[in-house]
């Protein structure tokens, strides 16, 4: 018999704000955490547009030999973990005495394997590297320094699943502890935000160019968007055993109750409406629920052309003439990618456990896909206990969650 | 550079990467016990050490290196 999966903490470190509360006033408000970075167009960006996140500083926090093996992505995953591990009650004493795991999205260390490199062919000598180049440059960097910082005794995994890779972590995480692996697993995404980690990106033209107006380039289903704005940061969702978590009076605050994937097996970066579709239905079904019970749909929307009309094909499919409140945070964010799946729950966990639903910016005027959805473009203030959050990655990987309040 | 100004830059430089108060390090001082040196912090070390000084420290070399003044010694004898 499958065990219950739910959530028992949370953290953030978004340009939103650093901490579940400031970032809960900024979705509340409608406030863009997007800017203009005029070093970008220096460097020979098309868009000099991102999300705005400040490095943290954690020189009191941890010694000199825990920071130096971590990328910028993992001192965001550090912020972000450690604020869910406290509020999930999760001391060091029951981590020491338990087998907690780690599964955390992340798929790239760009930056760190440029450093390394810039040494390498400058200096032709690798020992200038330094010993941290190694730790910092792998795909699991966040992983092994997390699971090391944080003494976690249980799964250690990387999940590598492009702009899904956060809902995959989640969504796997929770099939672990259905099927009795583990009790409590810490989840998450982290996503590096400096401008050599996606200047690929920005080559291929999927960047917003409206850089005269930065919180309105970010436009998730509007007519005139014109590409995603690049953000990151982190954020961790800790998920337990519904037995574990009721054992040791830990606070109950969602349940995961479907999880959904698919892969499109078609374009490598154009997504299409079947796969999307699929992993939906998969996650509704899984959850075992009435879809009308579903009273939030937070889209993978990025606001690219295609993208966006081909969710928005998908979304209406499924929920036939059932129209929750859909909206795509990214209008506000930018485009979190590794770690969008985990911080868009984090959202909407905000949004679910204060009865409101954050505006979609921008959303000025429909094409005629999202016309047939029911975006709002204002906030609503609404009481809802079910929301379904959508996450997409290039290679067609498609992850859906289902989760419900407790 | 003499042998004061290395002694200086070096210091420097070490107690400002390990995170030690400068005072700490002295000529007899053992170098991985004073700056809480591992097999890979031990690496930033030599490089760091080359990084100001410009001098290389091969592995081999690194054996003989275990005080301060061993240090000061192999560097200035290479300047």
């Amino acid at each position: 018999m499958k065990r219950r999966v739910v959530i028992t903490g949370m953290g953030i470190y978004s340009c939103l704000g650093k901490d579940l509360e400031t970032v809960q006033t900024s979705l509340y408000n409608g406030t863009s955490g997007i800017v203009f970075d005029a070093a970008r167009k220096e460097m020979g960006f098309r868009s000099g547009l991102t999300g705005n996140v400040q490095i943290p500083d954690l020189k009191n926090v941890l010694s000199r030999n825990q920071r130096v093996y971590i990328p910028e992505q993992g001192l965001y995953a550090y912020v972000a973990t450690a604020e869910a591990l406290s509020n999930a009650k999760l001391t060091q004493d029951y981590i020491d005495a338990h087998e907690i795991g780690l599964l955390y999205g992340n798929d790239s260390s760009a930056e760190a394997v440029m450093n390394s490199i810039d040494i390498m062919r400058d200096k032709k000598n690798t020992t200038l590297i330094g010993s941290g180049g190694i730790f910092k440059s792998m795909n699991s960097t966040v992983t092994m320094n997390l699971a090391c910082i944080f003494k976690l005794k249980g799964i250690n995994l990387t999940i590598s699943g492009a702009c899904a890779s956060g809902s995959h972590a989640i969504g796997l995480g929770s099939l672990l502890i259905q099927w009795g692996l583990q009790d409590c697993i810490v989840c998450g995404g982290a996503q590096e935000v400096n401008p050599y980690s996606i200047g690929s990106f920005d080559g291929i033209s999927a960047f917003s160019v409206r850089e005269s107006e930065p919180t309105k380039a970010s436009r998730p289903f509007d007519r005139d968007r014109d590409g995603l704005v690049p953000g990151g940061g982190a954020a961790t969702v800790i998920i337990e055993s519904y037995e574990s978590a009721v054992k040791r009076g830990a606070p109950i605050l969602a349940e995961v109750c479907g999880y959904g994937f698919s892969s499109n097996g078609d374009h490598i970066s154009v997504p299409n409406v079947d796969g999307p579709s699929r992993s939906l239905q998969m996650a509704i079904r899984e959850a075992g629920i009435d879809i009308r019970k579903i009273g939030y749909v937070n889209a993978h929307a990025t606001s690219t052309p295609v993208g966006d009309s081909n969710e928005a094909k998908a979304i209406a499919n499924v929920f036939g003439d059932y129209k929750p409140e859909v909206t795509s945070t990214k209008s506000m964010t930018g485009h979190e990618m590794w770690m969008a799946g985990a911080s868009e729950v984090v959202y909407s966990m905000l949004m679910m456990k204060n009865d409101f639903i954050a505006a979609n910016l921008n959303f000025e005027n429909p094409d005629e896909d999202s016309v047939k959805l029911n975006i709002p473009s204002v906030r609503v203030h609404k009481h809802f206990d079910t929301f379904l959050s959508n996450s997409f990655g290039f290679g067609g990987t498609n992850s859906t969650l289902v989760i419900k309040n407790l | 550079m003499n042998k004061q100004e290395i002694v200086e830059k070096i210091n420097n430089a070490l107690a400002e990467e390990f995170e030690i108060e400068v005072s700490k390090i002295t000529p007899d001082g053992d170098i991985k016990e004073t700056l809480d040196l591992d097999s890979l912090s031990l690496v930033d070390m030599v490089a760091l050490v080359e990084n100001v000084s410009g001098v290389e420290i091969k592995g081999t070399d690194v054996v003989s290196i275990k005080t301060f003044e061993n240090l000061y010694k192999f560097i200035e004898e290479r300047l």
